[in-house]
């Protein structure tokens, strides 16, 4: 199996035919975890659901090819088959499915028919992870995200990560909503992915959940581009002062899309 | 209205058949009663649907089938009633004819009578009389006096007083001829007396226009308690009436559990009349619609007696071009304080084509009830589905899932574990 490669060149984005990520450039590789910082409306959120095949979100121009192969042409469906998890800052409920069934279900879509995973493999997998992540056992039981508070849900979503194991995963503002505990227990489930075939990009306003999960390049986003790239010290300086250096360094008034003057 | 009331079914027609089956007089004579209504009568008109293209009258009236053992049942009704072991009391009529039938001696040595209504009608002639045609009026409109005129045969299950059979009492209703289905069921439970009956309603032919017209009744005396399950599953060939009616005495209780997934034409009325003080009905119903198929639901309860309490809950898929109307009415009555009725009616739509109405209708003649309703018609949610894809899973293992999750509330709360196992089957293939 290689290592996992994603390639965004001038990525453009829209909704509702107003254009959202303006010109685009990121990889991301195996074993690589990023963290995409920016204030809120900097379009962090439209990228990744752009990524993912969001329905409302069109891409109008630019390239991204996951693996080589072209990820724009694929249905949400085989993205995720291809190997990409997208862990949703907001995931919806889903009445009458309870999470194991569902679980089961989007594994046994990876593998050949006649190759469905055992109840019992399955099983001993799901809890293993559930405890790895803290959860109570009866969450698997109960209908998918519904009635979860906020923290349970993101909780879940990495738990699906875990079970999926995808090759590139984007977190969505995965920390907010979450207190210091869960925030960790979060942090471990990620840390516990960590290898050279698994890749991760991590959107976030806040650098806390960057002191538990070390990223190795952070990008700052404005106005739907990325416009800073650095270190992990680059996050921390961000936290300490803020953005306003950023946007004085490059002259950026409003960092927000949209607001054309 | 002068070109539809010309019945190919005449009196010389009607007298011929009940003769030659040996009917006693009194069936005989309703029967023709019942003929010369249906000319005159109007047909029912269901709120919303028009009804006045449906073929409900032209049809082949006998077909037979032949009686077998257990195991040279079609695999397809023995999925339905288990094993011999399991099937221990069952009637299953195919084409009109019984073919097979069991039931157990320590039911029978209970004074329980369960037989074929056509054998019914001769061996306890006076039990039938009482009940045929009572809780349904013969001149309700055309298709029950149509009914009453050529009914062909059904279930008669009559519990004594005081008597509860927990094993539930089966029947399988299975049409592979083209001929029209027109049967009728009576379950008549004495004071203080409890049984479930559950049915199921097949047809094979998609291909020709037919007919089915079918009319349960359902009494409660006072006490008793009757748990009614029947799956519906009649194939796109046949136009179907079928109108299943309870009447529940006091603190009697009549707990309905419908499946309805016909793929032709259907009006449906379910009916619950709670006549005596503390009477009790809950009615649950799930339904597919798909093709082009057009559909009418009535669940309706009648709050008479004090203390009387109606629960309807209506799920309903609606796929393809398919329609559906979901009436639910529920109608408190002067005098009947302190009474209660509720209602859920949900429908959700898979594709642009795909229509669905729900129509909770109250109405309160007393002051001093309670009364609720909930209705929803909607649109697949298209972000649960990004969601579930999102996952690695399939448009239509997405919505197949959707479509389970959107029942499940339904087909959980169903009485029996065969009902439901059998609802989450035909669900399975009618979604795929």
């Amino acid at each position: 199996m290689s290592a996992p490669n994603l390639k965004i060149e001038d990525l453009r984005v829209s909704i509702e035919d107003k254009e959202i990520i303006k010109g685009l450039d990121l990889e991301i590789n195996g074993g690589e975890i990023h963290a995409i910082m920016g204030p809120n409306g900097t379009g962090k959120s439209t990228l990744s659901a752009a990524l993912m095949g969001h329905p409302k979100y069109e891409v109008t121009s630019g390239k991204v090819t996951f693996n080589g192969e072209d990820l724009l042409e694929m249905e949400v469906d085989e993205r995720a088959q291809a190997g990409l998890f997208l862990a949703m800052q907001y995931p919806s409920e889903v009445s009458g499915i309870t999470n194991a069934d569902f679980l089961r279900s989007a594994i046994n879509a990876k593998r050949e028919e006649g190759d469905e995973i055992s109840l019992m493999k399955f099983i001993r997998e799901l809890d293993k992870k559930m405890d790895h992540l803290e959860m109570d056992n009866a969450f698997a039981h109960r209908y998918l995200n519904e009635g979860f508070s906020g923290g349970e849900k993101k909780r879940n979503e990495i738990l699906q990560m875990m079970m999926l194991e995808p090759k590139l995963a984007i977190l969505d503002e995965i920390d907010s909503g979450l207190d210091i505990d869960a925030l960790k227990v979060v942090a471990k489930g990620v840390n516990e992915m960590r290898n050279p075939d698994f890749g991760c990009l991590i959107i976030t306003h806040y650098q806390r959940l960057l002191n538990y999960i070390t990223p190795d390049k952070v990008h700052v986003m404005m106005q739907g581009r990325i416009v800073k790239s650095g270190g992990p010290e680059l996050a921390q300086r961000l936290e300490a002062e803020g953005y306003d250096w950023i946007k004085e360094e490059l002259g950026i008034k409003d960092e927000t899309v949209g607001q054309e003057a | 209205m002068s070109v539809d009331t010309s019945l190919r079914f005449d009196k010389d027609y009607v007298t011929g058949f009940s003769s030659s089956r040996q009917e006693p007089a009194w069936l005989q004579e309703l029967r023709l009663q019942a003929l010369e209504l249906a000319q005159e009568l109007p047909m029912p008109k269901p709120d919303k649907t028009k009804i006045d293209k449906w073929n409900f009258t032209e049809f082949k009236h006998e077909a037979t089938g032949t009686p077998v053992a257990f195991n040279e049942l079609p695999e397809d009704v023995k999925a339905l009633i288990g094993s011999e072991e399991e099937a221990k009391n069952v009637l299953v009529i195919h084409n009109g004819t019984p073919v097979y039938f069991a039931l157990e001696e320590s039911v029978k040595d209970q004074g329980v009578i369960y037989t074929d209504l056509l054998t019914a009608a001769k061996e306890h002639e006076d039990l039938v009389k009482k009940y045929f045609m009572k809780a349904v009026a013969v001149d309700e409109n055309r298709l029950p006096a149509l009914h009453a005129a050529l009914f062909v045969n059904g279930a008669f299950l009559y519990v004594p007083k005081n008597v509860e059979l927990s094993a539930p009492i089966q029947a399988v209703y299975y049409q592979d001829d083209e001929a029209a289905i027109f049967n009728h069921v009576i379950v008549a439970a004495e004071d203080n007396s409890s049984v479930t009956y559950v049915e199921n309603y097949l047809s094979t032919n998609d291909a020709t226009d037919s007919v089915a017209n079918i009319v349960s009744e359902v009494y409660a005396g006072s006490g008793a308690k009757v748990v009614y399950g029947a799956v519906d599953n009649l194939a796109k060939g046949m136009t179907t009436y079928v109108n299943r009616r309870g009447r529940a005495e006091k603190d009697a209780r009549i707990e309905w559990a419908l499946g309805q997934f016909n793929d032709g034409n259907t009006v449906s009325d379910n009916t619950t009349h709670l006549i005596g003080d503390g009477s009790f009905t809950d009615t649950k119903t799930v339904t597919i619609g798909r093709g082009d198929q057009k559909q009418n639901f009535v669940a309706q309860i009648f709050n008479h007696g004090k203390h009387s309490e109606g629960y309807i809950l209506t799920h309903g898929v609606m796929k393809d071009s398919a329609s559906s109307i979901f009436n639910g009415i529920t109608k408190i009555e002067h005098g009947a304080t302190k009474s209660h009725g509720e209602q859920t009616e949900r429908v959700l739509m898979l594709s642009e084509k795909a229509r669905g109405d729900a129509n909770p209708i109250l109405l309160i003649d007393e002051d001093d009830v309670t009364a609720g309703h909930a209705a929803s018609v909607g649109r697949i949610d298209p972000l649960q589905m990004f969601y579930l894809m999102s996952r690695g899973i399939s448009k239509a293992e997405a919505e197949r899932l959707i479509i389970h999750g959107f029942l499940a509330p339904v087909v959980s709360q169903m009485p029996l574990e065969s009902v439901k196992n059998r609802l989450v089957e035909v669900i399975e293939r009618k979604v795929r």
